[in-house]
């Protein structure tokens, strides 16, 4: 494992990721790259001051000095076996750089184009929708992505399209700590269903940062099924920006797993712009040793009769920090909203902290929201009951642990990774105390 | 049913224990030989629920005096898990639901730590499947309470019949029932007695803590114990459980 560099500061380490590699684009991204980069160098890490941040201690980042990737790996099926998904529409991203050979695309038919972002900038409604709905000129994270990014996935929905698409995003053994930009675009016309997993796995132990931006544009009717697993090294730094634009009588539902990664920060703006919308977040954060696992959301209603229900879990074990904010904004405009939020916690050890912070803003009367919080330990009269019937201890605590998280992976519907899940939870449950 | 020179399971000596640093028992003597069915009566408050945590390693009991020994083990000094593998069950006064555990995989999941701890080779799901569909029938329960999390969204008479399931899948040696019926109409009542019976062997005992004589029309006891103030202040056989039905415990009672 390389060495962090004592010497480091917040600004040197923001420097070292303005000097990334720069990529070059033709016309219109070239542009928008070149704006984010402006952005980029007038802003630096967020502040420990900002609100949005103020629980999350991203110290451990700045002392890294991230190099920009030069050279791509060339990663082998037997690399990426264990991650697969079977009959998945497959898009393999090798440290942010695409991989063809990899990525299978034979499930897709006629109502879906899946492909490297890179290689459909010609595409019309690519050039519409990109940098149009993440924040690059008011997040530092999103516009050192949109300047840096190498490659994505470009997602165009147009019928009921059955496969998942699963997006793979690796990252790659190597000497230096190192910054990777993964991208993705999503665009769901009015008839569009889909479900789309993004993957993000780690194949050692080293020190990398991902830094990941998805847009997603539903149009109205689209219903999606959005996957996001954060499965990174445990050395790795993750930050990762999602935002959401919901047409009218869409269904947007996201459910996001972050179990890896040292320090992992995941944003998810969903904007209801159209009548009747409905959101469903669901999230877990499933953390141990030392880890940082922050889940800032936030959902806009902005017109009429919008429904959104989220329930979001933390599970922290040994001293790890489990952050969760959840925003939900009623507009003017936004009557006869529903909304229910929930968050529920489990404190696995004396030593780990949780904060949550559900927070409601109403603009009119005509609203039904309701939302709620819970922090506990392991129920000690389930914990005897499962000892009396003669398991240890250990593996009762592992067995309700387990059955707390399993309500949110079993809302995943992609039965080979609810298993996958399931199977990495309990394995690394008892592991790291 | 007793049998002279039949082995002692067990045998507890002057227990004493408290609950939050009050003393709930105070000198409890049992002794449980293979084959037998035994009563344990008494009031709420007589320290009889208590007696069956303390066996069972409930860790909210602490043992302040005496010995229990198990099959020539020493009770206390075995974790609750080593307590279950060791043949010792709990039926639970109040069964725990658990939300996001299935009742066959818990089953199955226990079922095979005591096959491991018996030195048997553990079973399949397929295996297990035939095993419970078995046991199921003993209880009278639908197949479809498998597959739901444990104990969640049952009725009390569906969660008395589900710890009689585990002990009939478990097999233990020693059966502590504490209170199985209390809150169990006759139909419910009928059905955990028929379960309980049907796993009665010579090689086995069961230890029935209860409030109620109705219990004991459907499961006979060879000993009836009261418990009061922490001790037990009176053993007889059956006889002694319709005598306190007709005239009560007070007669009986220590410290009044």
């Amino acid at each position: 494992m390389t060495q962090a560099s004592t010497t480091m500061s917040k600004e040197q380490c923001f420097e070292q990721l303005l000097l990334g590699k720069s990529v070059k684009s033709e016309g219109w991204l070239e542009q928008i790259r070149e704006d984010a980069l402006e952005h980029a160098q007038a802003m630096n890490f967020p502040s420990a001051r900002h609100d949005d941040w103020r629980f999350t201690d991203l110290s451990s980042l700045f002392l890294h000095d991230f190099h920009p990737i030069i050279t791509f790996a060339r990663l082998t099926r037997a690399e990426i076996e264990k991650f697969v998904i079977p009959g998945a529409i497959r898009l393999v991203f090798a440290d942010g750089c695409y991989s063809a050979e990899l990525s299978d695309l034979t499930q897709a038919g006629s109502g879906v184009t899946v492909a490297s972002l890179a290689e459909r900038l010609g595409d019309q409604k690519v050039a519409a929708n990109f940098g149009r709905h993440a924040p690059y000129r008011q997040d530092s994270f999103v516009a050192l992505n949109t300047n840096f990014f190498e490659d994505g996935a470009w997602i165009h929905v147009t019928e009921e399209v059955t496969a998942p698409v699963h997006l793979l995003h690796v990252a790659t053994k190597r000497e230096a700590p190192s910054a990777i930009y993964p991208r993705c675009l999503v665009v769901m016309e009015s008839t569009g269903r889909a479900t789309v997993v993004e993957d993000y796995v780690g194949l050692d132990d080293g020190i990398y940062l991902s830094n990941a931006v998805t847009e997603v544009v539903l149009k109205e009717h689209a219903q999606l099924q959005h996957v996001r697993v954060q499965r990174e090294a445990k050395n790795a730094f993750h930050i990762g920006h999602c935002s959401v634009e919901s047409g009218r009588n869409s269904d947007y539902s996201a459910t996001s797993i972050a179990l890896g990664a040292r320090v992992s920060r995941h944003t998810l703006h969903v904007t209801q712009q159209g009548e009747g919308a409905e959101i469903h977040l669901n999230g877990l954060a499933l953390i141990a040793g030392r880890q940082i696992a922050d889940t800032h959301t936030l959902i806009n209603h902005g017109t009429p009769r919008g429904k959104s229900v989220q329930l979001h879990k933390c599970i922290a074990d040994g001293s790890a920090h489990a952050i969760f904010s959840g925003k939900i904004i009623v507009n003017e405009g936004a009557v006869g909203t529903d909304s229910t939020q929930s968050s529920r916690n489990l404190l696995l050890s004396d030593k780990a902290r949780i904060d949550t912070q559900p927070q409601l803003e109403i603009f009119n009367d005509d609203v039904s929201c309701k939302h709620g919080a819970t922090v506990g330990q392991i129920d000690a009269d389930a914990l005897f009951f499962l000892r009396s019937r003669g398991l240890t201890e250990e593996r009762a605590r592992n067995l309700l642990t387990h059955a707390f998280a399993a309500e949110i992976i079993a809302r995943i519907l992609v039965p080979s990774l609810v298993e996958s899940l399931s199977k990495t939870i309990l394995e690394r449950m008892g592991g790291e105390r | 049913m007793i049998n002279k020179g039949s082995k002692i399971l067990l045998e507890v000596k002057n227990l004493r224990a408290e609950v939050a640093g009050v003393e709930i028992l105070k000198g409890v003597n049992l002794t449980v030989c293979a084959g037998e069915v035994h009563a344990i009566m008494g009031i709420n408050g007589s320290g009889k629920s208590t007696f069956s945590k303390v066996l069972a390693g409930h860790p909210d009991y602490a043992v302040t005096g005496g010995t229990a020994t198990f099959e020539g083990k020493d009770l206390f000094a075995l974790a609750p898990e080593a307590r279950a593998r060791a043949g010792l069950f709990l039926a639970f006064q109040y069964p725990v639901e658990i939300p996001g555990v299935s009742n066959s995989a818990l089953l199955r999941l226990a079922y095979n730590t005591l096959q491991t701890e018996r030195g048997l080779e553990e079973l399949d799901p397929l295996e297990f499947e035939d095993l419970v569909q078995e046991k199921i029938k003993v209880v009278e329960m639908d197949p479809s309470f498998l597959s739901r999390s444990v104990n969640e969204g049952f009725s009390g008479g569906e969660k008395k019949r589900n710890e009689i399931l585990q002990m009939a899948v478990l097999a233990p040696r020693l059966a502590i029932l504490d209170e199985t019926d209390s809150g169990l109409d006759i139909d419910a009542l009928r059905i955990v007695a028929k379960g309980v019976n049907s796993l009665l062997s010579p090689g086995n005992a069961v230890v029935m803590v209860t409030h109620y004589q109705r219990l004991l029309n459907y499961i006979v006891p060879d000993y009836v114990h009261v418990m009061d103030g922490g001790r037990i202040v009176r053993t007889g056989g059956k006889e002694l459980a319709l005598e306190l039905e007709a005239r009560g415990y007070d007669w009986l009672r220590v410290a009044a």
